[in-house]
């Protein structure tokens, strides 16, 4: 039976025809649709929302000491997260069939970099499959746990955000029975004593030359004969590309490319006159073939950076002119913090404060954009409270108001150990927990604090007042982002402390739960307003200035956040 | 066939374009669909590509290789000109959501028409929101602008109306179909 499937969606139903019975991952853009679509289509497969990553990989390395076949999702910064205990898993030997997937974002499109985590099945010594549309992301799925299985060892599985978010036909298969689990015992390779480890490591150097054997004759790697004049090795959607670019041409097209399949390459570049790689971001294929003595073209004349197209391809092969890029200067629409959004008010409070905000990953992020211009920086996830722990450090006596913003996800994430730290350093820094009850950014997904799982199922919700007190906090505060008057005093009396604080700015999601806001849509009032625009500052899609006066248009939800604003009580309505 | 969809996040473009891929899968083409979603909720621009045929490579569009250009507002029309060339249909839904430089009052809203035909001539309005209004079912322009698209598209409309049942909840079937039939018959011949 043929579907139409985004390649998060086969990679889903791949998991399901391998038997996987335990998947964890930690949302991130173009990751998440995978375990959404497991729990949506397949409720046989247990899938969770772990805190984060590293916590997500960990879950699965146990689940595979059982025999169960289980999958850790992720996007190319998580791994970062879960670099820990991804490199020593290559020396533990896996049982049943583990896969992580990596969803890399070139171009970065919602992303903090842009890293190309082939480089991780290189450091880790892991092997690496790379699907180049949505009928490979389910079939290499079968192909990677088989491959997991037979070796011992994590399998990468490495998408882009092209794989992840494009459609593609595919052909459904049958499920497997997924394999039996049975308790067993294997201490000399599931202690990584120094010991153990020391005995590994050539063990894992020769378990990767018997995984090259594997790849120069895996079906994977496949060889398409074509005009002999060019030869074109490439992975990943960068294959299609160049397939589109050069349909005459001939083509090495690696499924399985590390390690890298050096006599299918040799094979291949023996057939051609002229070889290129086409990939995306670092000329990971390129160099392995350079090293080998062999002349290839590639990043000579490919981007380092950004995603590759068709017309990029054509033009460094074929050297074909490129389309002009038309030089009609449009209004940008760039993404911005929703209508009602409870997060603008606390922003411009501390703003308004006087606050250097250390910023963090998420929704939030958006803060940055003008005329609010309230983020300062943005660095990974959690790494706004410890920012600011550093910067006051570095200030030492002198009194600076230094405040970090993170939400409800992304302190649960890697933000409490920052806050542990705040107190137990004794930072000068004012945490502010934009609580909106879910993890926004990426779509809505559940988290510990939420009281509810990826399945829908009702668990224990943290309170994140009672542990952020656990953790010795001297100020904690909960306030309501809506009263705007409120939350900017608590956040004066925090700054006055001159130590470690937190407050709890707690809202639902405004997408979420309209009924949480505090009024009914507001309007100007244009006998009153004097054009001062201290409403435009929140930077609310909801008022335009036009031409001379503020004015509310029908995305107003009725926050409120614009009526504290206002000095000449020009706004009005929003009673419930 | 290479199909562009336009719009603004939050006017359904990433349904819309779902349900066109399997109409032309169900009528035999290999199909494939890329789009840029994430953001898409919160108000940016949207764009997903369509591509049918016997056998397609690349998930996204060539440059000036767009057959099809749907807009579900008028000014991100405009935003993907370089995939334009002079036999492109351009299919533009008369309504303005204003971006954030023109809330604010530092930017004037463009005249869209005139730029586009600077590289086709064939522009055509649809009232794809008024019909919607009227319908009582904003929500539906998606299901409005891709009735008025499955005019231009030799396609069995019986794979249509297949596709909407399967996509739609009860609940909103029936406006929907409605909104179809009547978007539809905006671009019939």
């Amino acid at each position: 039976m043929k579907k139409i499937l985004s390649g998060n969606a086969a990679f889903a139903r791949g998991a399901y025809e391998a038997g996987v019975t335990v998947a964890s991952a930690y949302p991130g853009t173009p990751s998440t649709e995978i375990l959404e679509n497991i729990a949506k289509t397949y409720p046989e497969i247990y899938a969770e929302w772990a805190p984060n990553e590293k916590v997500a990989l960990e879950v699965v390395s146990g689940a595979s000491l059982t025999g169960a076949r289980t999958m850790a999702v992720m996007k190319h910064v998580g791994v970062n997260v879960a670099a820990d205990p991804l490199m020593s898993m290559a020396y533990t030997e896996t049982r049943g069939g583990l896969v992580l997937i990596s969803c890399d974002d070139p171009q970065l499109f919602s992303s903090q970099n842009e890293q190309d985590n082939r480089q991780y099945a290189r450091f880790a010594k892991l092997p690496m499959l790379e699907p180049a549309c949505s009928q490979d992301a389910k079939d290499y799925m079968l192909a990677a746990f088989e491959l997991s299985e037979a070796h011992g060892c994590p399998v990468l599985v490495r998408s882009t955000t092209r794989i992840s978010h494009s459609l593609g036909v595919v052909e459904l298969g049958e499920p497997l029975a997924p394999p039996k689990t049975s308790m067993a015992w294997k201490p000399e390779n599931w202690v990584l004593l120094p010991a153990h480890a020391r005995r590994r490591h050539p063990e894992i150097e020769v378990r990767l030359e018997k995984l090259r054997e594997i790849a120069n004759s895996s079906p994977l790697n496949v060889i398409e004969p074509g005009d002999k004049k060019l030869g074109i090795i490439a992975s990943g959607v960068a294959y299609q590309y160049a397939k589109e670019a050069c349909p005459e041409a001939s083509f090495l097209k690696l499924g399985f490319s590390y390690p890298l399949p050096d006599q299918k390459v040799r094979e291949f570049a023996a057939m051609v006159d002229e070889l290129w790689v086409v990939e995306e971001l670092d000329p990971f294929i390129e160099d392995q073939i350079k090293a080998m003595g062999i002349q290839v073209h590639g990043k000579d004349k490919l981007p380092m950076c950004g995603e590759l197209s068709t017309d990029i391809v054509r033009g460094a092969i074929l050297g074909a002119a490129q389309a002009t890029v038309p030089s009609v200067q449009l209004p940008p629409r760039p993404p911005s913090m929703c209508p009602g959004c409870p997060h603008r008010g606390t922003l411009y409070a501390l703003k308004k404060a006087g606050c250097f905000i250390c910023g963090d990953i998420g929704c939030y992020t958006l803060g940055f954009l003008p005329p609010l211009s309230a983020i300062d920086t943005c660095l990974c996830m959690g790494a706004g409270i410890n920012q600011a722990h550093g910067m006051s450090k570095a200030f030492g006596e002198r009194q600076e108001k230094i405040a970090a913003v993170l939400g409800d996800s992304t302190f649960f994430h890697s933000g409490v150990t920052g806050v542990m730290n705040l107190a137990y350093n004794q930072g000068a820094a004012l945490v502010v927990i934009l609580d909106n009850r879910i993890t926004a950014m990426t779509g809505a997904q559940e988290n510990p604090g939420t009281g509810q799982t990826l399945k829908g199922d009702p668990t224990s919700a943290i309170d994140i007042e009672t542990l952020v007190k656990a953790l010795n906090v001297p100020f904690v505060a909960t306030v309501n982002p809506y009263d705007y008057n409120a939350t900017l005093e608590t956040i004066n009396q925090a700054l006055a402390t001159n130590g470690p604080a937190v407050i709890i700015a707690k809202a639902p999601c405004v997408l979420l739960r309209p009924d949480s806001l505090p009024y009914k849509p507001f309007k100007i009032n244009p006998g009153r307003c004097v054009g001062c625009k201290a409403c435009l500052k929140l930077g609310c899609p909801a008022i335009e200035f036009k031409p001379k006066l503020a004015s509310i248009n029908e995305l107003c939800v009725g926050c409120g956040a614009c009526v504290q604003l206002c000095r000449y009580g020009a706004i009005s309505g929003g009673d419930k | 066939m290479n199909i562009l969809m336009a719009g603004v996040g939050g006017q359904g473009i990433i349904l819309a374009s779902d349900i066109l891929s399997e109409v032309m899968l169900e009528a035999g083409f290999d199909v494939k669909k890329s789009e840029i979603h994430g953001m898409a909720q919160r108000g940016g621009s949207v764009m997903s590509h369509v591509r049918f045929g016997a056998k397609v490579s690349s998930p996204t569009i060539a440059l000036g290789t767009c057959d099809i250009l749907l807009s579900f507002e008028e000014l991100e029309a405009a935003r993907y000109l370089e995939y334009l060339n002079p036999n492109t249909k351009v299919v533009i839904n008369r309504q303005r959501i204003l971006p954030p430089s023109v809330v604010q009052g530092q930017a004037a809203y463009p005249e869209v028409e005139p730029i586009i035909r600077e590289y086709t001539q064939n522009v055509i309005f649809v009232e794809g929101s008024a019909l919607a209004a009227e319908l009582n079912n904003a929500k539906g322009l998606n299901i409005v602008l891709l009735g008025a698209l499955s005019a231009l598209l030799d396609v069995n409309e019986e794979l249509w109306l297949n596709a909407l049942n399967l996509n739609l909840k009860e609940k909103i079937r029936a406006v929907n179909l409605e909104g179809f039939k009547r978007g539809r018959a905006l671009l019939a011949a």
